[in-house]
């Protein structure tokens, strides 16, 4: 299967969105499997969640995979805050506390 | 202490004074609304108090206070004496937070901490389901429960969508959701992006987000909306209280842009509904409804078709809004003034009197009618000034009064007696600073009443007594003063112990003849008591002498009456005011004295006859009688013709032989310097409007003095001539 993978460095704010949105629905063009690595995003806001939520219905909507393979503790605090961890369906590290 | 720390304590304290009377309250009558509601306000109050000065510590304790008494209100649990009791201790214990916010409390850190746990140990079996609350940790406010199995129905939903514009304008949903959660627990959060359009019209920097949220908490609607007060334009936000209907939730789901059956799922995933209600609710909805369209709606009503507000909300915001309304109504009538301010109006009006009175003099040594005239008036103004300045000072003696419903009540418990506190003359008026200084008197009182006067129910029953004591506190005023008198109907006080006791103690001679009126006196010599016990109430034999001394000091007296079997009164006596007083002007020697006035009774001629007498004969009456110029040792000739101004006091009478009668004034007391102190029968001094000093005579001390001087000439008889 034709995977691809991409890491973010950038933060996923407000700030970055709309540079952001063009890359996230160019990776899914990619690739049947769209793997995300975002462990080096520091900062994340609703407008950066709100843009993996987008891109994760094109890829199911396009009858891909898009799968977030790394969380930042920025990325997965917010994720799991919102109670969006199980309709994302990527694994999880859970936390000791 | 900054000043919004001082507001603070002021209004907390009244605040508890008003939660502790209606507390009372509620324990004779426990299905009282109304008492129920206001302890409700009160500890509500003081909680929104405490948050507004950030002071975690009382807020907390009173939220958890507030939680228990919610229920209470709800009926989930019953008024009982132990709760009374508990919900009393809590009031002490918010009193010495409060007192401990405010810099000014007695106790240790420790002290206080020990105290929070175990009350709020108590407090949790009166939680929701039982539940124990846990002890809050000393920097964090608010009060943490352990969370208990899904409680969904005890849930506020809240439904928002927000704004497109929201991200632009710096303002993260995040940030408020994180906020909600400070207000309690967050059951369930489902996100929503439904709204979010596809790829290509997607806008990166605009928000489709939307949360359907189930909030434990026991906060009121308005706290929740408040968190979104920023955004309360952009958003579309829905908040149903706990325990809302089916059909509310209903109405929601289809005023909301996502699909039906999909929100219904997320409302059974948050724990809103159960399937069958939803699925019952749906059905009930496809039925059209009535076809009449809405004529003029309240604004209530749109709200609530707009599932902007619920209709029980509707009618709690109305009454809320009546009680606001009335409650500004009542604070509009009262002004806090700081009482140095008054005080130096008083000040003022003292030299006002004075300098009025000299206008008025001259105006007489001029001989000028129309300046008299004018004078006169202004006089009249001055004194309505006067009378209305002293008012201001003035409080009703009730407030001080009612405090001690909680001591009888307190007391009667630890010593297992059973006691009616019966209050008359409450709206007996008296200068504040006397009020202030009078408290801790009473409560010595008071609580020798309950410990030592009133026996326990079976000896009381055994003598042929109700079991049920009572102990009176009644006021009134009598002749410029204020009597306060403090009653019981015990065993009345034991003379033949008093005296025993104090000749043990070396206080009276064994073989003194001592009359009923003085042996009860001995009770306020220092170190005597005659209690065989000491209990945490009294019996150590401090405080009756204390009680003396500080009504001295307050220009009071106490007198006791005591029969056995019967009861004990105990009735103090003391001035209105500390300021001003209507004075009868004498002169004796050339030298002028003021005479309260309301001591004053009538003023005769002295008969000749009875020049050398220290006493002399009114219609009949024989009373004792003082000469001024003897007493004071005042030089010169006695004129041929002397004035007796008769004088009463407490009861007695007796005659103030002077020279001459110079009318009536107003005396603006000016206190005599400690040198002077204990110079007997001088009161204080005031200056007239000459400008001439005069002493203010002090009645009480003369009429002893003379019936002192009288005895003495009995038991001597040699001496009446010499």
């Amino acid at each position: 299967m034709n995977v691809t993978r991409r890491a973010f460095t950038e933060d996923f704010t407000i700030y970055r969105a709309s540079e952001l949105k063009p890359r996230l629905l160019a990776a899914i063009g990619e690739g049947e499997r769209i793997e995300l690595d975002l462990a080096g995003v520091e900062r994340m806001d609703s407008a950066g969640c709100q843009l993996l939520i987008l891109a994760k219905r094109e890829a199911s909507a396009a009858g891909k995979t898009l799968a977030i393979v790394a969380h930042s503790p920025a990325v997965q605090s917010l994720i799991e805050f919102y109670n969006l961890a199980a309709w994302f369906g990527d694994p999880l590290v859970v936390s000791a506390e | 202490m900054d000043e919004l720390k001082q507001v603070f304590l002021q209004e907390s304290n009244e605040q508890l004074d008003a939660l502790e009377t209606l507390l009372l309250e509620l324990e004779n009558r426990p299905d009282d609304e109304t008492t129920l509601n206001g302890i409700f306000r009160a500890a509500h109050t003081i909680k929104g108090a405490a948050g507004m000065v950030e002071c975690a510590a009382v807020e907390s304790f009173a939220h958890v206070v507030e939680n228990v008494l919610d229920r209470l209100r709800n009926h989930e649990i019953a008024v009982t004496t132990k709760l009374a009791a508990l919900m009393l201790g809590c009031t002490d214990h918010l009193r010495v937070l409060v007192a401990n916010e405010a810099g000014v409390a007695q106790v240790t850190i420790e002290w206080i901490e020990g105290q929070s746990a175990r009350l709020l140990t108590e407090l949790g079996e009166y939680g929701p389901g039982g539940q124990v609350f846990a002890t809050p940790k000393a920097s964090e406010s608010g009060v943490e429960r352990i969370p208990s199995n899904r409680s969904g129905h005890n849930c506020w939903h809240i439904s928002v969508r927000f704004g497109p514009d929201v991200l632009r304008q710096g303002m993260d949903p995040e940030n408020f959701l994180r906020f909600l959660e400070t207000l309690g627990n967050i059951q369930h959060m489902e996100t929503l992006a439904d709204v979010m359009p596809p790829a290509a019209e997607m806008d990166p920097e605009l928000c489709y987000l939307g949360f359907e949220i189930s909030l434990e908490s026991s906060v009121d609607k308005q706290a929740i909306e408040d968190i979104f007060a920023f955004v309360r334009d952009e958003c579309r936000l829905s908040i149903l209280p706990p325990n809302s209907k089916v059909a509310d939730y209903i109405e929601l789901i289809e005023s909301l842009p996502e699909d039906s059956l999909r929100l219904g799922e997320i409302l059974v995933r948050v724990g809103a509904l159960t399937a069958d209600e939803l699925a019952e609710g749906l059905r009930s909805q496809a039925v059209p409804a009535g076809a009449e369209p809405p004529e003029t709606l309240q604004i209530g009503e749109i709200l609530v078709a707009q599932q902007v507000v619920q209709p029980e909300l509707v009618a709690a915001a109305v009454a809320k809004q009546a009680q606001v309304s009335e409650k500004k109504a009542q604070d509009a009538k009262l002004i806090r003034v700081p009482a140095d301010k008054l005080d130096h109006l008083i000040n003022l009006v003292g030299e006002l009197v004075i300098a009025g009175a000299a206008t008025s003099l001259l105006a007489h040594t001029r001989r000028d009618g129309e300046l008299i005239e004018s004078s006169s008036l202004l006089t009249r103004l001055v004194e309505e000034i006067r009378d209305a300045s002293l008012q201001l000072r003035t409080v009703q003696i009730g407030e001080t009064f009612n405090r001690f419903h909680r001591l009888v009540r307190d007391a009667c418990k630890d010593l297992g007696k059973e006691v009616e506190l019966v209050i008359g003359g409450g709206e007996t008026e008296l200068d504040k600073s006397i009020v202030e200084k009078i408290g801790d008197p009473l409560m010595h009182l008071v609580r020798n009443s309950l410990d030592h006067g009133i026996e326990s129910p079976a000896v009381r029953e055994a003598a042929g007594k109700d079991p049920r004591g009572t102990l009176t506190l009644n006021a009134c005023h009598d002749a410029g003063n204020i009597v306060i008198e403090v009653a019981d109907d015990g065993a009345g006080l034991n003379r033949d112990k008093i005296l025993a006791k104090a000749i043990e103690r070396g206080l009276v001679e064994p073989e003194a003849h001592l009359s009923d009126r003085e042996v009860f006196d001995l009770i306020f010599a220092p170190g005597l008591s005659t209690a065989d016990q000491v209990t945490n109430l009294s019996g150590r034999g401090v405080g009756m002498d204390v009680v003396r001394r500080n009504l001295q000091a307050l220009r009071g007296t106490i007198t006791v009456d005591s029969s056995a079997g019967h009861g004990t009164r105990l009735t103090l006596r003391l001035p209105l005011t500390l300021a001003i007083i209507d004075g009868f002007l004498v002169v004796s020697g050339n030298r002028s004295y003021v005479i309260p006035l309301d001591a004053v009774v009538e003023c005769i001629e002295r008969p000749a006859s009875e020049h050398n007498r220290n006493y002399f004969n009114l219609r009949g009456q024989v009373l004792p009688s003082v000469c001024l110029r003897e007493s004071f040792g005042l030089p010169g000739e006695r004129p041929a013709r002397e004035s007796v101004v008769v004088v009463q006091y407490a009861g007695q009478r007796a005659g103030i032989v002077v020279d001459r009668l110079a009318g009536e004034l107003q005396a603006v007391i000016k206190p005599l310097g400690a040198i002077f102190r204990h110079i007997q029968g001088i009161g204080g001094s005031t200056i007239l409007g000459s400008g001439e000093v005069a002493l203010i005579l002090d009645i009480s001390a003369l009429i002893k003095i003379s019936g002192q001087a009288e005895q003495r000439l009995i038991a001597r008889p040699e001496l009446r001539n010499a």
